[in-house]
């Protein structure tokens, strides 16, 4: 199958995910309103005071991006459960993978405005001052997105299949993610701080590196997992 | 055309694994009573320090199990044959022991040096976090009852972690060497470091057994499930 | 019978066998389809209709034997029997929160169909005037119609349908009925999974029973209500 059919494929399935997504805005709307939740009792775990919140801030987001990101990632295939649209789609003949990146795509986007949301919100809250670097900032969300929601929509594949999928999902992804994790922490409050040891550089690379490596495995690796 | 119902696979016999096992154990016992007794207790950390003939080869053999479990899941993959599964489920139990063995020798080494049960040393870190992944690979198995796709999925995800080992200990060490700079025994004895290689081969040895018995374990265990499962049909 | 090549013969299984566990639902399943023919697949409840009909689908992998599909074989070149036919599974399998005609305008992507006639196909199976409605609020009759109109936007050429009168009025009976002719009679195949005789009785070629994991019946048997009465008590 030539490869404009297969982007073919990849573009339907993002429609299909994010038209659903959008039709029961609740879906969205409540995941945002978790992550802001998680920001808000981060706030009240750290105190209220200013230097502190604002070394916390970066960490505070991530794992608030993290914890409702999970609930995306389960939704994601959910979809397809729920009436058994995964037989068809498993039938449409042509590449699985496309299958793959399109949940992908379309969770970069969910999750991507989520992020947005949640991080306006903890600028708010943990008084954060923007750095003049924040369009490295930026990066650094969207690198750490990224190796967020490929793992996640790899390993969803598995757990919204499963018994208990509620806690496998975060017991599979959350230690496969400390590396992320790190990375985007650090770079992100070393980049608030103003950078002064150019140690962002290093954890940006890391971050490009990892992205690249949980890109491409699970991507090989989705044939395995949807078929059985 | 008749079709035998399968309950009563070749299962895997003993062999001369008995007499390894019998070795292996001398091995250790030997190794370790040379590290015990043959080298000098450390300058700094006198006899405590022998406790790294057993958290140094834990260690080093923990990372090996990895491999293991990336290599038969490989080959799980590659020819779909139930034992290879086995065995990276095997490997991956007696990694999850060894891990777990390096990480309460490790803060035990450290509560007299450092003064504190835990700290978030890079290598610790790093070991705790492989043991988190070891757990979920473990986890997932034990939620599935498929054994096909229990095989197929643990196959994927066991690849996965296998290939996140070197990206977490980088990260964790980068993590934490920006900040203080690493303080491990820095002994020079040759008695030490032979002994070291002693007891990493013991250990090498042991992890082999251990792998082995373990899949012979699990090859029976899927054999009584096969059988309980046929005769409970059976009387239908 | 003849011996035709095997890419004339539209589903040819051979021995196939499937295993869930240490139970076998299949134990050696050897059936032949020939272009033209509709086929009724009949068996207890747990025989292992649907089992073999997924097989059939690439939908499972057969623990033994082997199938083939106009010649293509469904474990080497699945890929290859996916262009070949059209399913209908137990569960709609439609979006809830699509419409009807959304929910065929992305089956009509993934089956790289440019200018697919989803509103001819709507019209057909009588959702004409519910097309931008969301599938959630369709009667379970209506969402197996929405699924023939998917069934309807390519020329499969072998149908592998799981219990398709299943919540079908008398109309949506005749409709499937007629679908099922017109594909048969374009030279398709049709293989039926039936739990009731009854609605397909008029259409079918000869039936077919799984009785412990086997085919029952010889090929060409009789249509025999009184078979199928037995057959059908699990």
């Amino acid at each position: 199958m030539s490869a404009h059919e297969d982007w073919r494929r990849v573009r339907a399935i993002v429609w299909k995910d994010l038209t659903t997504e959008g039709r029961s805005k609740a879906g969205f709307n409540s995941v945002a309103a978790l992550g802001v939740t998680i920001l808000v009792l981060f706030g009240f775990a750290l105190g209220p005071d200013a230097q502190a919140l604002r070394d916390a801030a970066a960490g505070a987001l991530w794992l608030a991006v993290l914890f409702a990101g999970v609930l995306a990632f389960n939704r994601s295939y959910q979809v397809e459960l729920e009436s058994g649209a995964l037989e068809p789609l498993l039938l449409y003949p042509g590449a699985r993978w496309t299958i793959f990146v399109g949940k992908l795509f379309a969770n970069l986007i969910f999750v991507g405005l989520m992020l947005v949301i949640v991080t306006l919100v903890g600028i708010v809250l943990f008084q954060v001052t923007i750095p003049p670097s924040w369009p490295k900032l930026i990066a650094v969300l969207a690198l750490g997105t990224i190796g967020l929601v490929s793992l996640g929509t790899f390993y969803a594949a598995m757990a919204s299949r499963s018994r208990a999928r509620e806690v496998l999902l975060p017991l599979l992804l959350f230690p496969m993610l400390v590396p992320v994790l790190l990375a985007a922490m650090q770079a992100s409050k070393v980049l608030l701080n103003g950078d002064m040891m150019h140690e962002a550089g290093a954890w940006m690379s890391m971050l490009m590196a990892y992205d690249v490596i949980f890109v491409v495995a699970p991507l090989l690796a989705f044939e395995h997992v949807i078929e059985v | 055309m008749t079709q035998s119902v399968d309950t009563n696979p070749d299962l895997p016999k003993p062999g001369y694994w008995p007499w390894y096992g019998i070795f292996c154990f001398l091995f250790l016992i030997g190794s370790q009573a040379s590290g015990l007794l043959l080298s000098v207790p450390d300058r700094d950390m006198g006899h405590l320090q022998k406790i790294m003939y057993v958290h140094v080869p834990a260690a080093w053999i923990m990372s090996l199990t990895f491999v293991v479990v990336l290599y038969y899941s490989f080959r799980y993959l590659w020819k779909q044959q139930e034992n290879d599964d086995l065995v990276a489920a095997s490997a991956a139990e007696v990694g999850a022991a060894f891990c777990g063995l390096t990480l309460v020798l490790g803060m035990i080494w450290g509560k007299p040096t450092w003064g504190v049960w835990w700290t978030w040393d890079a290598r610790l870190t790093s070991t705790l976090v492989l043991f988190l992944i070891m757990v979920s690979y473990l986890a997932l198995r034990a939620f599935i009852d498929d054994p096909h796709r229990r095989a197929q999925w643990s196959a994927a995800v066991g690849i996965l972690g296998a290939i996140n080992v070197p990206i977490v200990y980088m990260s964790v060490k980068w993590w934490r060497t920006l900040h203080q700079v690493q303080s491990m025994p820095s002994t020079v004895d040759p008695m030490y470091v032979i002994n070291l290689r002693l007891n990493a081969f013991a250990f090498l040895f042991l992890m082999i057994y251990f792998i082995r018995r373990r899949y012979e374990a699990a090859r029976f265990e899927r054999a009584a499930e096969l059988a309980v499962q046929a005769a409970a049909l059976g009387r239908r | 019978m003849s011996v035709a090549s095997r890419d004339q013969i539209a589903i040819d299984a051979v021995g196939v066998a499937r295993r869930f566990g240490a139970r076998w639902v299949l134990r050696g399943v050897d059936l032949q389809v020939r272009p033209g023919e509709m086929v009724g697949l009949l068996g207890a409840n747990g025989s292992g209709k649907s089992t073999l009909l997924r097989i059939l689908g690439t939908l499972l992998k057969p623990s033994a034997g082997g199938a083939t599909i106009y010649g293509h074989d469904v474990v080497k070149s699945p890929d290859e029997v996916r262009r070949q036919i059209g399913f209908l599974a137990h569960t709609p399998g439609l979006y809830d929160d699509l419409t009807a005609r959304e929910n065929l305008q992305f089956a009509a992507s993934m089956l790289g169909l440019e200018n697919a006639k989803l509103d001819e196909a709507l019209d057909r199976v009588g959702l004409g005037g519910v097309r931008n409605e969301r599938v959630r609020g369709f009667s379970a009759g209506m969402q197996r119609r929405l699924s023939m109109a998917r069934l309807l936007l390519r020329n499969a050429r072998v149908l592998l349908l799981d219990e398709p009168y299943s919540n079908l009025d008398v109309a949506g009976i005749s409709l499937m009925n007629e679908l099922i002719g017109e594909s048969v009679k374009g030279g398709g195949a049709a293989l039926v999974v039936l739990h009731e005789l009854a609605p397909a009785a008029a259409v079918l070629d000869r039936t077919v029973t799984i009785r412990e994991g086997r085919i029952d019946e010889p090929d060409g048997a009789a249509l025999d209500a009184a078979n199928f009465a037995v057959a059908g008590e699990g």
